[in-house]
């Protein structure tokens, strides 16, 4: 078992070394900061002094062995574009992008799995036909697109919800919450929609279909000829059996919501994490980047860790001892 | 009138104007100010915002005219022409109630010319600043500088006590990691106070009661609030929905939408901003071409037929929907040196164009590339796609390479490209700017942004000579036989003067200013 952890351990701290090596290596195609940062007016000169300064002469494997050396006492360096340091940037962004990740996974596991159900225990209704052909529009209509028309709907013709922004939000500690007032639950409707649709059709899809393969299975029906009521049937001994492989799709989906925040983000001016890293982009602000690309690698080496050592002490055909005996 | 009508009156009057004086203005535009430090940026939404709280000696109002701000009275000094004396205006407070005067100005001058101030450049001719009274300034140049003023006015002063009480007494360093408290926090004498900043989600600033131009100016605003909104379909979107009232960078395809909504308004003036085309015209070969051992952009008569064959009212009409103006000249119209016969000066000729070509050798024309940004001017990669085709009719094949900002101008810093698009604005509105950055031949010190190739000594000379001339009709001169050899030597081509919109709240009553950076202080509520 430890060899097993040890193993997976080294293996996840090896994916991120090699993370942030592509990740710099990629940087200098995004752009040149220094024109960013310094004004129409600067000289040649102030060029090149900025230039040794931020230490940009250097070859990019040295950048990185200099930020790593930094990242690892916890220094993320100094923002390029907010002059500010990047750990207090990403700590004063990151409730915005975890609550409305946590709506949007929220949203649209209970719906998804809801309309799932519903879908495959009335398979030839009018109404989960319709369910199923709208959840088309979900897989693929783009994000952009989407929070465009819940604005253009919501915010401009009925003038209910706002099109921008977070509302007025509540500080606890070193957290800001939107879900203590009216105006910060408002503004979480559409972008969590928005965020949260694909992964809900995606849900909502994967659970009718594992739904329906269960439904055929020979203990559903010797439970129905037991006389079992059908709530019964459904929801206790069909739906459990579905969960399994949606459980492991969920968390992994989880993962990429708060990862591809980006889009909803941009369209909705939503102070997070994602709006920061186009900005970063756009800016060429390169301790930014570097920092939230490692923080989103960490998210996910972190989940498929975790998820391998369930596995691990789940599915006893994983374990090292017994593959060598088979 | 019966003494109790007159009491109703007036209290409906004083209501009315207590209902005034709680005016909120939600402003938006695509970005939000970069840091509230006043030296460490000189960009256009990081000034913006700084000139509502911080005030410069001198300021430029709506018609762009220099008038008094923490100064009263400037002029040179009658004894020495080097030195510029400056007479404050007296009894002005910061915001926490600090009395302002000389020596705040010397402080925030001397912290404006070190070496990570954003406007050192601007003050580049400095030598020294005098304090010799509580309420005058006397700025020393190398030289006589007939335009000091004109660069002074987004020069902002700080509180010098507040600063150090603040260890803020430095421009904020990329270096060091620290936060600088003036990168966050602002004290100064301006009609709004700074009462809360999130960056990039929302600051609120407040009327300032103790404002001296309370009197002067309508200050009907009371409250700012400020939200940068990037995407521009969620801005006009907010606008529409009545979630702000003012909002800058309206996208041209939507000032219709916005036009036509009732109880909203857009206005319209051109920007101090000119978009144009910079050829390589310095080296003997270049790269981006398919001639090989000879440069065709060398040649002025190339150059010319370039300029000939651009159709600047089809791009006007098609590409920005009307919200250009054609430019013959690369100065914005409101810089001194602008000549107006010039600026009118470039005609589509098509035919002269092609004989000019043949003339010069490339009857079967030539091929090259372009390099253009597209997410820095409005449309700018539509404006290099009409090119592309345009320059096709007389025989050049163009291979457009458009990319974000960030990539396409470090290419003109290194000159690794032959023919580009660039925009430039002069925020001292005077032709020297334009001189020393663009027409100057590239050193440590003068043609940052030319990437023609273009050295010319004897123009050189004349372009240095400016900053100190203080004969302003023989500046005014020497400024005009500059620009000859400018246009003569078709050194840039250009295409036109932007236009800028503001998106608003039919009842708010304002001038567009053509430095895009409103100054809600002017501002109007009908």
């Amino acid at each position: 078992m430890l060899a097993f952890v040890i193993q997976r351990v080294a293996q996840s701290v090896l994916v991120l070394l090699v993370v942030g090596l592509v990740a710099f290596s990629m940087f200098r195609f995004v752009g040149d900061p220094i024109d960013n940062m310094l004004g129409q007016e600067r000289t040649q000169a102030d060029i090149d002094r900025l230039r040794t300064t931020l230490g940009l002469d250097q070859p990019f494997v040295v950048q990185y062995v200099k930020f790593l050396g930094g990242a690892v006492q916890g220094n993320f360096g100094v923002s390029y574009r907010q002059g500010r340091p990047v750990s207090d940037i990403l700590m004063e962004r990151a409730p915005a992008t975890l609550e409305l990740a946590a709506v949007s996974g929220f949203l649209a596991i209970s719906i998804g799995i809801g309309l799932g159900v519903f879908t495959a225990i009335r398979r030839d209704g009018w109404a989960a036909n319709t369910i199923m052909s709208l959840s088309l529009i979900g897989v693929s209509l783009p994000t952009f697109l989407i929070g465009i028309l819940l604005i253009y709907l919501f915010s401009v013709e009925l003038g209910w919800l706002p099109s921008f922004g977070r509302g007025d939000t509540v500080r606890i500690g070193g957290w800001t919450t939107g879900f203590l007032t009216e105006s910060g639950l408002k503004a979480l409707i559409l972008p969590s929609i928005t965020l949260g649709l694909y992964q809900m059709t995606l849900i909502m899809r994967l659970v009718r279909s594992e739904m329906l393969e269960v439904l055929r299975q020979d203990y559903i029906r010797f439970a129905r000829a037991r006389g079992l009521r059908d709530r019964a049937v459904n929801f206790r001994h069909a739906l459990k059996n579905t969960l399994v492989p949606v459980i492991t799709v969920t968390g992994l989906q989880l993962g990429s919501i708060i990862a591809f925040a980006i889009i909803t983000e941009t369209v909705f001016q939503w102070p997070g994490v994602g709006l920061l890293f186009i900005n970063a982009i756009q800016f060429v602000d390169i301790p930014v980047m570097a920092a939230y690309l490692m923080l989103i690698s960490v998210m996910f080496v972190g989940i498929n860790l975790i998820v391998d050592l369930l596995y691990f002490s789940i599915d006893p055909r994983l374990r090292a001892d017994r593959t060598k005996a088979h | 009138m019966k003494p109790q009508i007159v009491l109703l009156s007036a209290a409906v009057l004083l209501s009315s104007t207590a209902l005034a004086s709680a005016e909120t203005l939600r402003w938006a535009r695509a970005g939000d100010s970069l840091t509230m430090d006043p030296h460490a940026q000189n960009e256009g939404p990081t000034g913006a915002l700084n000139h509502q709280i911080m005030e410069p000696l001198v300021i430029r109002d709506h018609s762009g005219t220099i008038v008094p701000a923490l100064a009263t009275e400037w002029s040179p000094s009658a004894d020495d022409p080097n030195v510029w004396i400056f007479k404050l205006r007296e009894g002005v407070t910061f915001h926490d109630g600090a009395a302002f005067d000389s020596s705040d100005v010397k402080f925030s001058l001397e912290r404006a010319m070190s070496a990570d101030s954003d406007f050192k450049e601007l003050l580049a001719s400095v030598k020294e600043v005098r304090a010799p009274d509580s309420l005058t300034i006397e700025i020393v140049t190398d030289g006589p500088n007939p335009i000091m003023p004109s660069n002074l006015t987004n020069m902002f002063i700080m509180d010098r006590e507040w600063a150090e009480a603040n260890n803020a007494t430095k421009v904020q360093d990329y270096e060091g990691g620290e936060d600088t408290f003036a990168a966050k926090n602002a004290n100064g004498t301006g009609p709004f106070k700074l009462i809360s900043r999130e960056p990039d989600v929302k600051t609120v600033l407040q009327a300032n009661e103790n404002y001296w131009g309370n009197d002067e100016f309508p200050l009907d605003v009371t409250e700012i609030i400020f939200t940068p909104i990037q995407n521009p379909a969620t801005r006009v979107a907010a606008l529409l929905s009545g979630e702000v009232d003012f909002i800058q960078d309206v996208p041209v395809q939507d000032l219709d939408r916005v036009e036509n909504t009732e109880g909203l308004d857009v206005r319209t003036a051109p920007q101090n901003r000119v978009i144009f085309f910079g050829l390589n015209s310095g080296a003997d070969d270049i790269a981006n071409d398919n001639v090989e051992g000879k440069n065709p952009l060398a040649d002025v008569r190339v150059r010319q037929a370039m300029n000939k064959a651009i159709n600047r009212e089809a791009i006007q009409q098609v590409v920005m929907r009307g919200q250009s103006a054609p430019a013959g000249m690369i100065a914005p119209p409101f810089v001194n040196g602008w000549d107006k016969e010039m600026d009118a000066s470039s005609v589509t000729d098509i035919e002269g164009a092609k004989a000019l070509m043949a003339e010069a050798g490339y009857g079967d024309g030539f091929s090259i590339q372009l390099d253009c940004p597209n997410d820095r001017y409005v449309n700018d990669e539509g404006i290099c796609q009409a090119t592309v085709g345009m320059l096709a009719q007389i025989g050049i094949t163009v291979n457009l390479d458009a990319k974000p900002k960030a990539q396409h101008f470090p290419l003109i810093n290194t000159q690794e490209t032959d023919f580009y698009m660039l925009g430039w604005g002069v925020p001292t509105y005077d032709s020297e700017y334009i001189f020393n950055f663009l027409v100057h031949g590239k050193d440590e010190k003068y043609g940052s942004w030319n990437a023609t190739g273009y050295d010319n000594a004897d123009l050189n000379a004349k372009i240095e000579g400016l900053a100190s001339n203080t004969d302003l009709a023989a500046r005014n001169a020497d400024i005009a036989e500059i620009w000859k050899v400018v246009q003569d030597e078709a050194l840039y081509i250009p295409i036109h003067h932007q236009v800028l919109n503001w998106g608003m709240k039919s009842n708010i009553d304002t001038v567009v200013e053509a430095e895009d950076s409103p100054k809600f202080k002017y501002i109007k509520l009908n």
